[in-house]
């Protein structure tokens, strides 16, 4: 403890450099499984890809991508504004209701809304029927209705990080433009937005990395991108190897993007401020921002939920069992522990990075800190098997080593264990939980701690005092979005997962994998409520707290 | 209590857990890895139990990442059978090495020949006939004949199709490869994508309703989608056709299983594959999903044999799993999405 807190205090960097690096390692393994299918190199099917999958691939993605970080950006940014800073009908609701849709998986949405507005849909069947012909619609399953659900299924990362900003950043700063005689608009743009950049920066590049990642939604629309490019050449033509090759392109993109997004955040220091001051009352805008509100939580939440409550009542004395109390309890368990453990490790790995300034400790803790970050980007199979077939390795190793010693068999299966699917969480939503933590930790410049020290308060007191409270709302930020991922992971959790383990998400697998989404609806609501409990009630803390 | 008694007592379960998670299954103990989920797999199981006394371990997973593993997991795995719900990745399995040639007579004679790997690493066990369904009402069934005669002007704007993506269209392409080659095979995508009413569904089902709503009239599908549709609407105007009946057949894949390389002692897994191809399994495993047995001892269910007998394709399905790349890469040349 004494070292701890004299490298915290002469942030000379080496301990903490070792931990930045430390955390990293799990992420390599596989980045090294990736790396290493390049020693089989398939020129076929690299002049195939060129010819004839490449190029409407790439543009596929390109456009999902940037539709969706402007249009997720857009809303998130503009409804934390109209819930934290103003005043309109329904705000208190708004604010915690706003975050539902993360809860629900992007696959549900996609689903329901493809099935609600599709030719065969009731929307386009009743309308057919009043026009008493045929008519003119909008695709659904079109590059516009893929963008469009996407948004509303990631648009509440960006909302719960720039919320957080917003909340926290002060009155001040915006009474003081306005004392300065700019109007609210003008203040809004001048003031409130660059201060919020790092935070909305940051649940940009968690929406653009789930994107570039997203199977699920993508495919309910088959709309061909990157990751269905990369399932395609694993599953359909059976290529580990070139489907690694391509997950290794993946991330060379994601890596630009996140190269861009530090471009974003300057370097600029990021001061908070007190909270709290009179919330701005709009005019005739306050009609608008409930419609607003009222559309997204419509479309995002209240619509799929409905379906689904619709669904699960046809199917309920089939399909319910006293075993869902087995399935959330696993559910439950898993979120729990991985959302404390990832924002542990995500807070280590924050003040890792701040520690450790200094020339190359410095260079070497951000590497650190980029690779270990890199988990989400990828494709959530590639990335299970990237971490299971290193502890798969492993694990025969440890087996022949305890034969040797005792001359039997242990049969340990280290792959399949709680603490293997820790590791792999971890891994999977480190970026999720430190977009948060690390934006925070961006308010505790050096000057506060400098404060802090000559007041007398340094050390562990200083963390305790004046550090915890500034962190609070990112370190609940980071908890709710890592749980939220972990009950609606599958590819991780059905690959490592102890035998016999279920859970509410491989029970909705077990479902959609045979065609039966009727019946994979009731797993789908109990994942919506048992992650809405806790979504609910940070909500209501953070909003209450600051 | 204090702290440290409080951290103790969350640490011992959660120990305890890690701890217990590690044993692997026991002895007398059969372990599956199946693609084939659960509601329609656990029922067996749990048959198997009440008649032998022998435990059946399974996990669930996608068939990729379940032959990842067993990859993976290499002589060490815990698994004793791979059960799936297509040839191609049984095919795939065994030509990774992950699955040994067992022999059984009541597996040989269970099982017809063109359902089994040439070599005996795997065994179908129910089949899944891919056919083409229609509009009762704007269709008639005299215009259809054969797979490939979706691609005549005559269905023009007509069709719907489920996405390339999905194994069993690809196990139908793989098949007519191998039937009439490459070339022949790639024109008649052509066509079908020629004559499309839509873009590519992502199921089967979207396919059927779609049909029924109107905006195409033909498509293809595996028949247990329509069974389940026509379950939940007895008044439905889709009609299945079975197509080929003069050529080759209908095209047929199998859900089926073969023995894990890494299981030492073949012996339970090779009774528990026989028990699962003797009738009274073999009713049971078809029947929980309306598909066809593999053993022509066993009537189908009365719902599914109320859609008419019809002649399957006999070529052997692991061309499904040989052809599936150049299947892919067909489709990818032909624009099929």
């Amino acid at each position: 403890m004494a070292s701890m807190r004299r490298s915290l205090r002469s942030a000379g960097g080496g301990p903490w450099t070792a931990l930045a690096v430390a955390i990293a390692v799990p992420t390599l393994l596989p980045l090294l499984v990736i790396a290493g299918s390049f020693s089989d190199i398939d020129p076929a099917f690299w002049s195939h890809l060129r010819q004839y999958v490449l190029v409407p691939v790439v543009e596929n993605s390109l456009w999902l991508v940037a539709g969706v970080a402007v249009l997720a950006t857009a809303l998130g940014t503009t409804l934390a504004w109209l819930t934290a800073a103003c005043e309109f009908p329904g705000r208190r609701v708004f604010q915690w209701a706003l975050l539902l849709p993360m809860a629900m998986p992007g696959y549900v949405t996609a689903f329901v809304a493809i099935g609600t507005l599709e030719y065969a849909g009731p929307v386009q069947t009743a309308l057919r029927e009043l026009a008493g012909g045929e008519i003119w619609f909008p695709a659904i399953r079109s590059r516009g209705g893929v963008i469009a659900v996407m948004s509303l299924a990631l648009y509440p990362y960006v909302y719960l990080l720039a919320r957080n900003a917003f909340l926290t950043q002060g009155r001040e700063a915006l009474e003081a433009a306005q004392v300065l005689g700019m109007n609210r608009r003008r203040g809004f743009f001048r003031v409130a937005l660059p201060m919020a950049r790092p935070w909305i920066a940051a649940g940009a590049m968690l929406v653009v990395m789930e994107t570039l990642a997203d199977f699920g939604t993508v495919a309910a629309f088959n709309y061909d991108t990157f990751t269905t490019a990369i399932y395609e050449t694993w599953f359909g033509e059976q290529s580990v190897n070139s489907a690694l090759q391509l997950s290794a392109c993946l991330l060379a993109v994601v890596l630009l993007a996140a190269v861009a997004e530090r471009r974003l955040r300057g370097g600029r220091a990021f001061t908070g401020g007190k909270a709290g001051g009179r919330r701005i009352v709009l005019g005739r805008g306050r009609w608008a921002a409930a419609v607003l509100a009222g559309t997204v939580l419509t479309l995002g939440f209240v619509a799929p939920f409905v379906q689904l409550v619709l669904w699960s009542a046809q199917t309920w004395s089939e399909e319910f069992s006293s075993r869902y109390l087995g399935f959330a309890g696993h559910s439950l368990l898993l979120a729990g522990s991985a959302a404390l453990l990832v924002t542990t490790v995500a807070l280590l790995l924050g003040y890792a990075r701040r520690n450790a300034s200094g020339g190359p400790a410095n260079i070497l803790a951000s590497l650190a800190t980029r690779i270990a970050t890199l988990g989400y980007a990828l494709p959530g199979t590639v990335l299970a098997v990237g971490i299971f077939a290193p502890l798969a390795a492993l694990n025969g190793l440890l087996n022949t080593a305890a034969r040797a010693v005792t001359g039997t068999d242990p049969g340990w299966l280290v792959q399949a264990t709680l603490a293997t699917m820790l590791i792999a969480y971890a891994v999977r939503f480190l970026a999720v939980a430190h977009a948060p933590v690390d934006s925070n930790l961006l308010r505790i410049t050096e000057d506060i701690d400098r404060a802090s020290k000559s007041l007398g308060v340094a050390g562990w007191s200083m963390l305790r005092r004046v550090h915890a409270p500034m962190l609070r709302g990112g370190l609940a930020t980071a908890l709710v979005l890592v749980f939220v991922d972990v009950m609606k992971e599958m590819p991780i959790t059905l690959m490592t997962r102890p035998f016999g383990w279920q859970t509410l998400a491989t029970r909705v697998f077990e479902m959609t994998s045979e065609g039966l989404w009727e019946r994979a609806a009731l797993p789908a609501i109990a994942i919506v409520l048992v992650g809405l409990v806790p979504v609910i009630l940070i909500s209501r803390r953070t909003t209450n707290a600051f | 209590m204090t702290t440290r008694s409080r951290v103790r007592a969350l640490l011992f379960p959660l120990a305890a857990v890690l701890i217990t998670a590690c044993g692997a299954p026991a002895e007398d103990e059969l372990v599956v890895y199946s693609s084939r989920n659960e509601p329609l797999i656990k029922p067996l199981f749990d048959q198997y139990t009440a008649e032998t006394g022998v435990t059946v371990q399974f996990i669930t997973d996608s068939a990729g990442p379940l032959l990842q593993r067993l990859e993976a997991e290499g002589a060490n795995s815990p698994a004793d059978i791979l059960l799936t719900v297509d040839a191609g990745n049984l095919w795939q399995a065994a030509q990774q090495g992950l699955l040994q040639p067992v022999s059984s007579p009541a597996l040989s004679a269970n099982v017809p020949e063109h359902l089994r790997d040439p070599d005996n690493a795997w065994y179908g066990l129910s089949v899944r006939a891919r056919t083409i369904v229609y509009h009762a009402d704007r269709v008639s069934a005299e215009n259809l004949s054969t797979y490939a005669a979706l691609a005549e002007p005559q269905w023009q704007g007509r069709l719907c199709l489920r996405t390339s993506k999905k194994v069993y269209n690809q196990s139908l392409i793989a098949m007519m490869i191998a039937e009439r080659g490459e070339e022949a095979t790639e024109e008649v995508v052509r066509g079908w994508v020629g004559n499309l009413a839509a873009e590519p569904f992502a199921n089967d089902t979207a396919v059927l309703k779609a049909i029924a709503a109107g905006q195409c009239d033909v498509g293809i599908v595996n028949t247990y989608y329509y069974g389940r549709l026509l379950k939940e609407d007895p008044e439905l105007a889709l009609r299945l056709f079975w197509p080929d009946q003069d050529g080759n057949g209908v095209h047929v894949n199998i859900s089926g299983a073969g023995v894990v390389a890494a299981a030492d002692d073949t012996g339970p897994a090779v009774r528990f594959l026989e028990w699962l191809s003797s009738p009274a399994a073999q009713a049971q495993f078809a029947a929980s999903n309306m598909e066809y047995p593999v053993s022509d001892a066993v009537d189908v269910d009365p719902l599914v044999a109320a859609w008419g007998d019809f002649v399957g394709n006999t070529i052997n399905v692991s061309q499904a799993g040989a052809l599936q790349a150049d299947a892919v890469r067909l489709m990818d040349r032909a624009g099929y999405r």
